[in-house]
């Protein structure tokens, strides 16, 4: 016997909710599972499965050391806030400071023999907000070149405060980009203590967590050097 | 999506509805943020975001790609007559005595809406990915007026989602239980005239 096109709706819309309702299980069950996984620094390993692909479409897909930031004129700047002090609670005696790198120890006034470099770029923290500030200072690039030849072969660039209470680690590709400074001055002036005194990392392909200040070594390794943030659970690339 | 969009909007929340230094609503309030349990969960907020972006990406390609490949956009793309059908419309569900113009499987104002989306939808991804790679993709950025104002057009899509649902299920509820059989079935029963 034929069905009445009452029955026929009615075996049509019970079918469909039903679809519906175990699509809405599946969503469910699917955010459960991902939420009791183990963490992987702070958040669900799957999350930071998500996040290390993400980082390899970049690198692949985008990534440049052509595609610089945009700059912007002087009358731009605006006032930079200090957003923590990780890393520098303490005063530092800016004359006793040294980097140091490899089995080098250096002054501000060896980094300061390369080539000084002036940005004014766009400073990016990873809460959402920006501020346009000015940098000056060396290329990353060059001063590898020159104090740790043969470093920009390695993986990753690793880079700590001298109480190692703060410490990133970038890519080498992002570490190389032309824009990626060993910075002393901002604004025009001398960094101040609040600001990375006497030499911090600026690079405006990255958000501000990695763009560590009071910088007192730099390494060069193929083994991914501890990230503050990531262990915080943030996105260990974080670029821009 | 929207989601995890607060968690990180919660880090740095700065919009609101108002006029130099008054301010009619500031988005969000603290009891908004007390009440939902949102705030300090930027770190999982942004793992989410750009994990979840993938299936709203996907999901919204597959979409307009059926919709086109199966004519389907037919019924829903609004053409010269749909402007001023929506407005008639739009009066006679806001309690007007006008009376409804003649509609195929979406009236004139549903045609408009449910369109509008899907251009919101494409711009959300468009905003999102500006503010994501603003360094790698500074073509973009620039084009939608800048960082700061990609993250602002980015949040008022998403109020314009969320204004979207209110009176979408506002009027679902309206329209009775056949016509959310028909959503969900997508079928209805009607009296032939033969």
């Amino acid at each position: 016997m034929s069905k009445t096109p009452e029955q026929e709706l009615k075996e049509r819309t019970r079918r469909s909710l039903i679809g519906l309702g175990a699509g809405a299980v599946v969503v469910v069950a699917g955010a459960y599972w991902i939420k009791d996984q183990p963490d992987a620094d702070e958040i669900p390993q799957a999350l930071r499965g998500v996040l290390n692909f993400n980082e390899k479409v970049v690198r692949a897909a985008l990534f440049s050391d052509r595609h610089l930031t945009k700059t912007y004129p002087a009358s731009a700047i605006g006032k930079l806030k200090k957003n923590g002090d990780f890393g520098m609670e303490d005063k530092i005696d800016e004359a006793a400071w040294r980097l140091s790198v490899g089995d080098k120890t250096l002054t501000l006034a060896d980094v300061q023999t390369l080539p000084k470099v002036e940005e004014t770029i766009d400073f990016k923290c990873v809460e959402g907000w920006s501020t346009v500030t000015s940098f000056a200072g060396a290329r990353l690039s060059d001063f590898t070149a020159k104090f740790a030849p043969g470093g920009s072969s390695a993986e990753y660039v690793g880079m700590q405060t001298p109480d190692k209470n703060y410490y990133v680690s970038v890519d080498m590709p992002s570490a190389m980009h032309p824009q990626t400074l060993l910075a002393w001055e901002m604004n025009g002036q001398p960094l101040t203590q609040d600001h990375g005194a006497p030499l911090r990392l600026v690079m405006p392909v990255k958000y501000g967590i990695k763009n560590i200040k009071r910088i007192a070594k730099i390494e060069y390794t193929n083994t991914r050097p501890p990230d503050y943030w990531e262990e915080q659970g943030y996105d260990w690339y974080s670029g821009l | 999506m929207i989601f995890s969009g607060m968690l990180i909007y919660w880090a740095y929340d700065p919009y609101r509805i108002g006029l130099g230094s008054i301010t009619l609503f500031h988005f969000f309030p603290n009891w908004f943020y007390d009440f939902t349990g949102i705030g300090q969960q930027l770190a999982l907020g942004m793992a989410l975001h750009f994990v979840l972006a993938w299936i709203f990406a996907i999901n919204g390609l597959a979409y307009v790609i059926y919709t086109l490949v199966s004519g389907e956009w037919r019924a829903l793309a609004p053409d010269m007559n749909s402007f001023r059908d929506a407005i008639q419309v739009a009066m006679h569900d806001a309690g007007f005595k006008v009376p409804l113009p003649p509609q195929g499987r979406y009236n004139a104002a549903q045609r408009l809406t449910y369109s509008a989306i899907i251009v919101m939808g494409g711009f959300s991804l468009l905003t999102g990915l500006a503010i994501y790679k603003p360094a790698e993709l500074s073509w973009l950025t620039a084009a939608l007026g800048g960082y700061e104002w990609a993250r602002w057009e980015h949040f008022w899509l998403t109020m314009g989602y969320a204004g979207f649902f209110l009176i979408h299920i506002a009027q679902v509820i309206r329209a009775g239980w056949a016509n959310l059989r028909s959503m969900v079935a997508g079928y209805d029963l009607v009296d032939s005239h033969e």
